[in-house]
């Protein structure tokens, strides 16, 4: 026993095989009735609530060794979230990783969903907050769940209403409610409502997790997805008016990046697989320069 | 046709009520209550605290089971009903004034958004519409329309209980239930509220069960009027008659504890 190092002490992708599988059962009944949260047994995993301990737990009841996985955190694959919980699996499971959106089966993600469309036979695993789309507006657990039976959705609307009856505009612009084939209302986790239309008629099995609120939902390939709006107010998506300031994208979503104290800024791909897939097949954004070799 | 015309000409009850129970384990909330009321009616139910008023009032509103007897609403059975048609009974024909309007509004949402949840609630979806809905509603209880976008915790009890009615009002409901609606409010603005909801219930032509012990408050707004102590009804008749003329000992006791000024 002595000589196994600890990764070997541990079950393939950390969970033991009964955690799995009733995380399975979850995940099923989850694509069975699309968009209803439903409840699972969330285990303590070695990382803090908040740092995706329900998209961790989703993606090791998925994994098996042939996949390949991409972890992504607001977009970029190398950002502390995504390395620590990649270099997780890398551990745990031992499975392939990568950064391309194209070649992963299994993509972990936090706030984004990846501009590359995805493709059949992928799973993307979002990271959820607060589950409950309800949750500040109706404080009662036992009350949102009787709504979400009962399909009483008004009170999602008071809240858009509220937005432009004080801004002039429903200025969510983030975590922006859906609903599901016209039956549940959902939180589709806080990406920017400028990847809400992405979350409609997807190939990709689309699966939600919730850590600390022990809630897992999902959406089935090919599924449709309404963000709810007003007849006079219609949902509309937003991004910063510019292009890509590396890659020259007009198509994606940015990042704002402050690059001095003299009011200096520039705009970049949030995804850093397309914005770094783009330079690869040689377009060029406002500010590009690449690297002389040599220098790193 | 005017609408006290309109009600005259109808002669089924609204709301049927017979030997309507609810017991705390031994003890009694209220028992065997029957009553029939009729559209454009308004009913008011006194009694001393503890005579089960509020308990027979949230059993009627479906708040809480009653254990036994029937009531039924424009002859549909409300205790055997789906809670979902019963929750959407809740939202379109019945509304619930309660006596603290913290209870019935949310006081995180603008008065706009407090008045127009229940007609999102039942599918309206365009904002110009529920805005000017509002703003009407606002008016109609006198409150200003500028006063639209502001939080009820900025405003004082009267005009968050003027709130919680035209939220209430709204989706002109047929059935209201009140839950002593001018509890906590000073005497003169407790009277403009009466005022205002005399108006209110005579121009939409609304029945009303209205609680309170406030002896005034019927005698202002109550066609008929229903004495309770200890969760039985003791006495009940037309509200000038009850409290001019008491029969039983309790009512005697009532009438003639009222202070005059």
């Amino acid at each position: 026993m002595s000589d196994l190092s600890p990764q070997d002490a541990y079950n393939f992708a950390y969970l033991d095989e009964q955690t799995k599988r009733m995380i399975r059962r979850a995940i099923l009944k989850g694509i069975a009735v699309p968009g209803c949260q439903v409840p699972f047994a969330s285990r303590e995993m070695p990382m803090p609530y908040g740092w995706g301990t329900g998209g961790v737990q989703v993606t090791a009841a998925c994994l098996v060794p042939e996949d390949r996985l991409k972890v992504i955190d607001q977009g970029a694959d190398d950002t502390t979230n995504a390395v620590s919980i990649r270099r997780f699996f890398q551990r745990t499971a031992g499975v392939a990783t990568t950064g391309a959106t194209g070649e992963a089966t299994v993509i972990q993600t936090r706030h984004r969903i990846p501009e590359t469309p995805l493709t059949e036979g992928q799973i993307l695993v979002f990271q959820v907050p607060i589950p409950e789309p309800l949750r500040f507006l109706e404080p009662r657990e036992t009350e949102t769940r009787k709504m979400h039976e009962l399909e009483e959705y008004g009170l999602m609307h008071v809240k858009l209403y509220e937005d432009v009856a004080r801004h002039g505009q429903i200025a969510t612009a983030y975590a922006y409610p859906v609903k599901v084939e016209g039956r549940y209302v959902m939180d589709p986790s806080p990406i920017p409502k400028f990847d809400n239309p992405k979350l409609s008629g997807s190939p990709a099995i689309q699966l939600f997790g919730a850590g600390r609120e022990q809630r897992i939902y999902a959406l089935p390939p090919w599924t449709g997805v309404v963000s709810l709006d007003f007849d006079d107010h219609p949902f509309e998506t937003s991004k910063a008016p510019h292009d890509c300031d590396l890659c020259g994208a007009k198509d994606s979503y940015l990042d704002e990046v402050i690059t001095d104290d003299q009011g200096g800024r520039m705009f970049v791909c949030s995804d850093t697989d397309y914005c770094a897939g783009r330079r690869a097949r040689g377009m060029k954004g406002r500010l590009w320069a690449p690297e002389p070799e040599g220098a790193a | 046709m005017t609408v006290m015309e309109k009600v005259a000409a109808t002669d089924q009850p609204l709301l049927k009520v017979e030997g309507l129970t609810r017991r705390y384990g031994p003890r009694i909330g209220c028992a065997d209550v029957s009553f029939d009321l009729y559209p454009g009616e308004v009913l008011g139910i006194v009694g001393e605290s503890g005579s089960g008023k509020s308990t027979l009032l949230s059993c009627l509103a479906g708040h809480q089971r009653a254990d036994l007897g029937r009531v039924s609403y424009d002859g549909r059975d409300v205790l055997a009903m789906a809670e979902t048609e019963r929750r959407r009974l809740g939202r379109t024909d019945w509304a619930y004034v309660h006596q603290n309007p913290r209870d019935g509004l949310r006081m995180g949402v603008s008065a706009g958004g407090n008045v127009g949840e229940r007609l999102m609630a039942v599918g309206a979806r365009h904002y110009g519409q529920i805005r000017g809905k509002a703003v009407d509603w606002l008016g109609r209880v006198e409150i200003a329309a500028d006063r639209v976008d502001d939080r009820p915790s900025a405003f004082s009890g009267g005009m968050q209980q003027r709130l919680q009615i035209a939220r209430n009002l709204v989706t002109s409901p047929r059935l209201v239930f009140m839950d002593e609606p001018t509890g906590g409010l000073d005497v003169s603005v407790q009277a403009r509220l009466l005022d205002l909801l005399r108006g209110l219930v005579r121009d939409l032509g609304l029945s009303v069960i209205i609680v309170t012990h406030d002896l005034a408050v019927v005698r202002l707004l109550a066609h008929r009027l229903m004495v309770m102590k200890s969760g039985r009804v003791v006495e009940q008749g037309l509200t000038d008659q009850v409290l001019d003329d008491p029969q039983h000992a309790y009512t005697q006791l009532l009438v003639s504890s009222v202070l005059q000024v």
